[in-house]
């Protein structure tokens, strides 16, 4: 047999049927829906008569509109078009049949939280959710993207999506990270290295030392910011790691099953002479503490580092470059150290699960936010939550001046009431600092939970290599 | 769906690199339920000062480019989140092609499903293009999907490339899901293959 990537032997075992010029039906294992992009699929269903085929493999939860607020059951919390956004998905659930965790459930979150943390992604799965982020669950070794509406039509309807298999692209992270450095330095420093259309094609599979070193957590905060890089998905092979966190979960396989699952699972590895169509290698000693300057992901820099000059750059990233830098009200040579900020803010897909509320709270026990600051906290789900709470993590933000607010998707879109306002400027532990993305006219410097702690306590964008 | 065969229209030039899905429509039109009435908010944060009145200086405000049914834009259009809102914005308004030397992957399948045709010519081509669409109103390209080729103004003919199911599904107007439905025993065989192989998915 020929060898074969991860990539190729999750994809060989999904398709159903494939066609003389390449395009395949590939069956999808697990569909998560949300409330922003699944109503008009499901009302497409309605107007055809057709039903969902697999509501059993369909998990909804909302999380982009939700307020992140205490009494936010409430559906008076919600401005209208978000509440019947959200009551859609009530309804939709309810008359579909699929398994939901509404609002006032404790395992409300954001939809790639909660399906880890439930089992629902297990290793060798196809994922997909009307998400880009859904990238997110590459970290179980699992095919799992992004889709839109009419996607998510086609996998509700029919539980298959039409495909065509991207190319295999090997991103190797070699060596121990230094201290300070975390998962999301390292997914940043991939995006700062390639480019954000660098992945564009590809399927990206994470490996080397410095991705094996990494919990379950930080290999999903890498594979969550494959769709930064352009990538279709994110992949990281399973290993003992991974069937340590899956072990016990309430939808992971039980007894016999988990046996079995675990002997096809362990095939689930590159063979060493599988063929990559690109190879990316950065060793992981090199890798610094990051923050973005611009209003792309991958206008990174180490915290170190000087505001770039735009004419440093060349075709159309001059101009980009030179847009960039007054949107964000930088100079060139402006050190990043120096960027004061107005606003922390802590959550999202990328970085809002536990180990990410401990890193932060490492960086904040026994500090205060600077004066002034607005800082908020924001866990991935209502589990998260409970055990930060549990933990002593929440009292270390609440005493250090956090708001400790509910799970949801929050500031790192900002559909919900957490926004920025025009000019504030936020260290944020999410994925995007597009214009507008987290308000109108706000400023984002994306950066991992340490050194978004770091940047609470001092008021500007802060080396947490001084703090530890 | 609506098909695409061959369009002959006017083309707005959109120079910047990495469009994102944000500035194409923000995040407060997401909270429709609907997929129509969005073009009014397109490029809404370019487009609109914070009271709601048009920026003069952007391109689809100018009296030339409002009948505009093409775009010309830069490297890696439609990057960032999935939202099927912003090929329904561009389609709303009125844009059925955009032409870029690469587009983010999400939002070029979603394109296919609304009857807008994406574009990736290499950057030569496209500069010839911008170039073509800043002549405005008059100059009118003509985009052919069944011979792949895009004409400028000036009759210059550019080849390019599409998937041939894509291509198919586009000229005719079909619907995916009525496609694959007609497959629906392959699908019912290959659930019965996992229950068996894979009993614990």
């Amino acid at each position: 047999m020929s060898p074969k990537t991860l990539y190729d032997k999750i994809w060989d075992a999904h398709v159903v049927q494939q066609d003389e010029d390449g395009t395949c039906l590939l069956y999808i294992d697990r569909h998560l829906v949300h409330e922003v992009t699944s109503p008009q699929a499901f009302e497409g269903l309605r107007m055809a008569g057709r039903k969902v085929h697999a509501p059993d493999r369909t998990i909804a939860v909302p999380d982009h509109n939700v307020p992140t607020t205490a009494g936010r059951e409430n559906p008076d919390q919600m401005p209208e078009d978000s509440r019947i956004q959200v009551a859609a998905l009530d309804q939709n659930a309810r008359d579909f049949g699929i398994h939901y965790y509404p609002v006032d459930d404790i395992r409300q979150g954001i939809v790639h939280i909660v399906g880890p943390e439930q089992g629902w992604t297990l290793p060798g799965m196809t994922v997909v959710c009307g998400d880009s982020h859904t990238a997110t669950h590459g970290a179980f070794g699992a095919l799992a993207h992004g889709i839109g509406t009419s996607e998510v039509e086609h996998v509700l309807a029919t539980q298959t999506l039409i495909q065509k298999k991207s190319k295999n692209m090997k991103v190797e992270i070699t060596g121990k990270l230094r201290p300070g450095v975390t998962a999301k330095d390292i997914t940043l420093s991939v995006i700062g290295a390639t480019g954000t259309a660098g992945g564009t094609g590809y399927v990206i599979e994470y490996c080397g030392e410095a991705i094996r070193d990494l919990s379950m957590e930080g290999r999903m905060t890498v594979c969550n910011m494959a769709i930064e890089g352009g990538a279709r998905a994110g992949l990281i092979a399973p290993d003992e790691t991974t069937f340590e966190y899956v072990r016990g979960r309430p939808h992971a396989p039980k007894g016999a099953q988990w046996e079995a699952a675990l002997d096809w699972w362990k095939t689930l590895y590159s063979d060493d002479d599988a063929h990559w169509d690109k190879v990316v290698t950065i060793k992981g000693e090199d890798i610094a503490p990051l923050v973005t300057w611009g209003t792309s992901p991958e206008d990174v820099l180490p915290i170190t580092g000087e505001v770039p000059d735009p004419a440093s750059f060349s075709g159309g990233k001059v101009e980009a470059a030179r847009r960039s830098l007054e949107y964000m009200g930088l100079t060139p040579g402006q050190k990043l150290s120096d960027i004061e900020v107005d606003t922390v803010f802590i959550g999202s897909c990328t970085n809002g699960r536990i180990e990410d509320l401990r890193a932060a709270a490492a960086i904040l026990k026994g500090k205060k936010v600077k004066d002034g600051m607005r800082a908020m906290v924001v866990p991935g789900s209502g589990l998260v939550r409970a055990q930060a709470e549990e933990e002593g993590l929440a009292d270390i933000f609440r005493e250090a001046g956090f708001e400790w607010r509910m799970a949801g998707c929050s500031m790192c879109l900002a559909m919900n009431p957490d926004q920025l306002s025009e000019g504030e400027r936020c260290a944020s532990t999410s994925n995007r600092n597009f214009e507008g993305r987290q308000g109108y006219k706000g400023r984002t410097h994306l950066v991992s939970p340490a050194m978004a702690a770091a940047a609470a306590v001092t008021g500007k964008l802060t080396d947490v290599r001084e703090m530890i | 769906m609506e098909k695409f065969e061959k369009l002959t229209g006017i083309a707005a030039p959109l120079p910047l690199v990495n469009i994102d899905t944000d500035m194409i429509i923000p995040k407060q039109f997401l909270k429709t339920i609907k997929r129509s009435g969005l073009g009014v908010s397109l490029f809404q944060e370019m487009r609109y000062d914070r009271q709601g009145n048009e920026n003069p200086d952007f391109v689809l405000n100018k009296p030339q480019y409002r009948e505009a049914e093409i775009l010309v834009t830069g490297d890696n259009f439609g990057c960032g989140s999935s939202r099927e809102h912003a090929p329904w914005a561009l389609k709303d308004f009125g844009i059925r092609t955009v032409i870029a030397t690469s587009f983010a992957d999400i939002f070029y399948n979603n394109c296919f499903k609304n009857g807008i045709l994406p574009i990736i010519l290499p950057q030569e081509a496209v500069d010839v293009l911008m170039q073509d669409a800043e002549k405005g109103s008059n100059a009118r390209m003509i985009v052919d999907l069944e011979a792949q080729t895009v004409t400028s103004s000036d009759g210059e003919v550019f080849p390019f490339e599409v998937d041939s199911f894509k291509k198919h599904c586009l000229l005719n107007g079909l619907d995916d899901i009525g496609l694959t439905l007609e497959k629906a025993s392959s699908i019912d065989a290959f659930e019965t293959g996992i229950a068996q192989a894979r009993p614990w998915v």
